[in-house]
């Protein structure tokens, strides 16, 4: 344990978490009951294998979806207990999402897909400045087909700060891309995290990523295996895979 | 502009070709719709109006010959309110340039009448002068159809005496505003026309100075016409009066109303169904199109858009196809709904066409087409967005297909894998196929019914005037005549068969239930006139008893061997019970008929006859009817092959217009419907097919997946279209009884080819639009994205 951990102030709080998906006519267990907690400021990294129940984890901590029992405590408040309403409206106001396939809207630029998040939210930055954070200045007026993935995936990181979200959720950043492309990827959320002070859960099959993380969690067959800590925080500019 | 309103315009130009064709859909229901209840309301406002202003009368009656003097006694009885009296005679007509038989009425105009009633409109020149004998007005249409204008000359057989006369005006005439010979089925303005002339010189001419033949009145508010058409009639009595009636029964106006009635069952039924399947699709159309942005949905979700904010944005651009399309419908409707109402203002004449179109309509089709939109987005959106966002943004869990039934009974074999695939994918999605295949059911439907009833007419007229009326001329003489009369035609050169006839006006009483007619009495063994059973078999008529028309007995309420109560309008006007005996069957108008014998029997008379039936060697005809023309006791002469055509050009005119334009919009329907299934199909499976692409498969092969489900929806859907079609054109049939007319229930297999005719054509247009698109499918991106 971190001698820091009792000043840390807590943001998830998960206990006994489980999730059963029906998927056409048989059951999946997802999650096996998770107890984790998640502090402010630091960069986690959960790493499993595919169908380790990672991207649940991340999507019910982001209120994307429900548990089938257990507690996700954020901030004190119930995330289990909130209905429809009380999710959209954590959601638009805490969290912001970085998915594996980017999910741009084709029909928007750049600027317009971040548009469409900074609208409504509280206190946002401009579009511009969020393009800028992830070195997309000169792609403004870009549309996703006429940008690279990993261009892509920055204008999806930009859409996801722009509102100055207290919670940075990432599936698989990464995923799509080659490893220059993704290393460049994680720097700009790296660097968000460090000047923003944004709490990010960062969801990876690959081991060479866990090496910029405060902590990494080990998600195994719906359970979580081990939390390591490495030695040291390396930065994404060391990794490479 | 939010970057949302900048994606909606961005997706509206995307999907513009879908977005039009479901605008069309919409269009065309709103259009029927507005097109038929704008001409219904606009007939109906626009009578209503002219009857006021020129003061039509309410009750009328033909009497042989009553003093002037009588005028002040009808106007005393109770309930009266005022009277006018006329001298009104037939007449024949002899047209320069024009050499078919032309009938005509002529109808007094007293400069000394106090009653204002039935006034002229003058539509050109002037009234005839009170002083003189050889003036006349002669209504609109009838000038209308021969180019009189005004300073025109016409020569007319007044009372065997012909008389050249010159026309000084064009009037109208609310008595006349549908014009139809005595006897006639259908108006035929060539042949016959309304006369107004100066009452004293006619008077002059047909012996009834100081005297009249003809009464009509208006009533005192609150008196019921009953009562004054018994007084009436018991004082008229002694004058040879041939019944009073009241509006109800006087021709132009029930005509009227009865073309109006089936207009309304017209203007409730085709705009219902129009309506209703554009509305439908519209609303199928919609949520398939949203269910595509699924992902778009679950993205929007996850940064806290509320479902809310995502119904405004797909309802946006849901109404603004919606709305485009309603405000399209609504020009179009009023458009075609103004032209539809020139039409009918061209049979009936109207000084002018008040146009309306009511808001009521114009609120309830925009309405529908909102409501339908909408119902459509909150159904799609609500489905995309009740579940989480993650599940939303993952790929669906792979959809369980099964084997189809075909495979089950063991069939499979004989399918390719392709084959397979469409089977399972349409059952897979039982629902989704089961509405595109109504949808394009209902467009077999429709476009049904628009050609239905172009093959009922053509069956109304073959059974009328080929099975039922063979003679080619008939002849009405003035006063009944004995049989010897016959023998004079007969001995005419060219003609060929005569048969002579007697018709009398009758009240036929049941109960409580009557109805004016004629009673036609036949020769038992006649040729030229056949009187046709229920199943329209040429039926021998019985030597005793009456036979009536199925829809005349339908009205009065008997069935074979009833009494009927039957009261004779002209002569002694006796009253007798007579029993009926047989059915028949026939489409226009309804009558009764006895044996000839058997009538002059109940009329106490000899051997008499009111006309006869002429078949005439095709050569000779006019020349026959030349010489028939010439003889002051023949009243008048018809052929039929004149009102044979007169009767299609007037079918023509109206029906077809409206079921021209109801297969127009029926088959824009079909696109649409075919269309938005295609370009779905292909949104919704589009990386389906670039993977199998990306496996080999040839463009065809997947054209073959793809457009093979489309094509054998549409394979399935004829036969249901047909179900529904035969369904609407038997409600139509129903709905479209008349005493004036009956449609049959006559669906051929021109109608049924016709409309799966362009039902394929559709699909096969939008199938080489999908094809083309096949070619731009993009393979690379299944590689690099999911699924």
């Amino acid at each position: 344990m971190m001698p820091s951990d009792a000043i840390q102030e807590t943001v998830f709080e998960v206990r006994g978490l489980t999730k059963v998906y029906p998927m056409g006519e048989v059951e999946v267990q997802a999650l096996r009951g998770i107890d984790l907690t998640l502090y402010r400021g630091e960069l986690v990294v959960l790493l499993g294998a595919s169908g380790s129940g990672k991207s649940t984890l991340l999507n019910i901590l982001g209120g994307l979806d429900t548990a089938s029992s257990g507690q996700v405590l954020y901030r004190g408040r119930d995330l289990t207990q909130a209905n429809e309403r009380e999710l959209t409206s954590f959601r638009r106001h805490e969290v912001g999402f970085v998915f594996q396939f980017y999910n741009l809207i084709p029909s928007l630029t750049a600027r317009e897909n971040v548009a469409v998040v900074t609208e409504i939210a509280d206190a946002p930055m401009s579009p511009e400045e969020a393009l800028a954070r992830v070195g997309l200045a000169d792609r403004l007026d870009h549309f996703p087909a006429q940008l690279s993935g990993g261009q892509q995936q920055r204008v999806a990181i930009a859409r996801a700060i722009a509102k100055n979200p207290a919670v940075l959720l990432c599936d698989e950043p990464t995923g799509a891309l080659d490893s220059s492309t993704g290393v460049r990827v994680l720097q700009a959320l790296s660097d968000v995290n460090r000047e923003l002070g944004t709490t990010t859960a960062l969801i990876t099959h690959n081991a060479a990523i866990a090496d910029m993380a405060d902590r990494v969690i080990h998600l195994h067959d719906g359970r979580i295996g081990e939390i390591t800590r490495p030695v040291t925080r390396r930065a994404p500019s060391e990794l490479s895979w | 502009m939010s970057p949302l309103q900048r994606k909606l315009w961005r997706d509206l130009w995307t999907m513009r070709s879908q977005a039009l064709a479901i605008a069309l859909v919409m269009a065309s229901g709103v259009a029927t719709f507005v097109l038929f209840l704008s001409t219904y309301a606009s007939l109906m406002e626009t009578r209503e109006r002219y009857y006021r202003e020129q003061a039509f009368a309410e009750v009328f009656v033909s009497l042989k010959r009553a003093p002037q003097s009588l005028a002040a006694r009808i106007g005393e009885l109770p309930g009266v309110a005022r009277v006018q009296t006329r001298v009104v005679a037939p007449v024949t007509l002899d047209i320069k340039g024009f050499s078919d038989p032309v009938r005509g009425r002529i109808v007094s105009l007293d400069e000394h009448d106090a009653s204002g009633l039935n006034r002229l409109y003058l539509r050109e020149g002037r009234l005839p002068d009170p002083a003189r004998g050889d003036e006349t007005a002669i209504s609109e249409i009838f000038a209308l159809a021969h180019g009189f204008r005004p300073g025109d000359r016409l020569t007319a057989i007044i009372n065997g005496r012909r008389e050249e006369l010159r026309i000084v005006g064009v009037v109208l005439s609310p008595e006349y505003i549908y014009e139809i010979g005595p006897g006639a089925f259908f108006p035929d303005h060539q042949r016959f026309g309304v006369l107004w002339m100066a009452r004293k010189p006619l008077a002059n001419a047909y012996d009834m100075d100081g005297a009249f033949n003809d009464v009509a009145l208006t009533l005192r508010p609150g008196s019921p016409p009953r009562d004054v058409l018994e007084r009436l009639d018991s004082l008229l009595r002694p004058h040879g009066g041939w019944g009073a009636y009241d509006r109800h029964d006087q021709l132009s106006h029930r005509l009227l109303s009865e073309e109006l009635r089936q207009m309304q069952t017209s203007a409730t039924v085709f705009p219902v169904i129009f309506l209703s399947v554009a509305a439908f699709l519209l609303n199928v159309v919609i949520s398939r199109t949203v269910s595509t942005e699924r992902e778009i949905i679950a993205t929007l979700r996850a940064f806290g858009y509320d479902r809310l904010a995502i119904i405004r944005h797909y309802g946006a651009l849901v109404l603004l196809i919606a709305v485009s399309g309603a405000l399209i419908g609504l020009g179009l409707g009023a458009w075609l709904g103004h032209n539809l109402a020139k039409v009918y203002a061209s049979f009936y004449r109207f000084p002018h066409l008040d146009f309306i179109l009511p808001a009521w309509v114009m609120a309830t089709a925009l309405l529908v087409a909102l409501g339908s939109a909408l119902a459509g987005t909150l159904h799609a959106v609500g489905r995309a967005a009740a579940q989480p966002p993650a599940q939303g943004m993952r790929p669906e869990a792979p959809p369980l297909y099964r084997q189809s039934l075909l495979e089950k009974l063991g069939l499979g074999r004989l399918l390719a894998q392709p084959s397979r695939m469409i089977l399972r994918h349409m059952g897979r999605r039982p629902v989704k196929s089961t509405l595109t295949l109504t949808g394009l059911a209902f467009a077999t439907a429709i476009m049904m019914v628009g050609h239905f009833q172009e093959s009922a007419i053509l069956f109304m007229i073959d059974t009328q005037f080929v099975r039922s009326e063979r003679g080619d001329m008939t002849v009405q003489f003035a006063e009944a005549q004995s049989s010897r009369a016959l023998h004079e035609m007969a001995s005419l050169p060219g003609v060929l068969h005569v048969e002579g006839f007697r018709s009398v006006a009758v009240r036929l009483r049941h109960g409580a239930r009557e109805y004016r007619t004629l009673i036609q009495g036949i020769e038992p063994d006649g040729e030229l006139r056949q009187v046709l059973d229920t199943r329209l078999q040429a039926q021998e008529l019985p030597p005793q008893g009456l036979v009536l028309t199925d829809h005349l007995a339908r009205v009065l309420g008997v069935v074979p061997g009833d009494v009927l109560t039957v009261e004779v309008l002209e002569g002694a006007r006796p009253v007798r019970e007579v029993p009926l005996v047989a059915l028949n069957a026939q489409y226009l108008g309804v009558s009764a008929y006895m044996e000839r014998s058997a009538l002059n029997q109940l009329l106490k008379e000899g051997d008499r006859l009111s006309g006869a039936w002429l078949s005439v060697d095709p050569t000779a005809q006019q020349w026959v009817y030349d010489a028939l023309k010439a003889r002051p006791a023949i009243a008048g002469t018809a052929m039929r092959k004149t009102e044979i055509a007169s009767f299609l050009d007037t079918m023509a005119q109206t029906i077809l217009y409206f079921t021209s334009i109801a297969t127009l919009l029926a088959a824009v329907i079909a696109f649409g419907v075919v269309y938005n299934s295609a370009r779905i199909a292909l949104a919704e499976r589009g990386r389906e097919l670039a993977s199998l692409r990306v496996l080999g498969f040839t463009r065809g092969e997947i054209a073959y997946i793809l457009l093979g489900e489309l094509g054998l929806l549409t394979l399935i859907s004829i036969p249901v279209g047909f179900a529904i079609g035969y369904g609407l054109c038997a409600y139509l049939a129903s709905q479209f009884t008349t005493d004036l007319y009956r449609i049959p229930l006559v669906v051929e297999t021109s109608t049924y080819a016709f409309a799966a005719s362009v039902v394929l054509v559709s699909t096969l247009l939008c199938a080489f639009v999908v094809w083309r698109k096949l070619a731009q499918l993009d393979l690379i991106a299944v590689l690099k994205t999911r699924e």
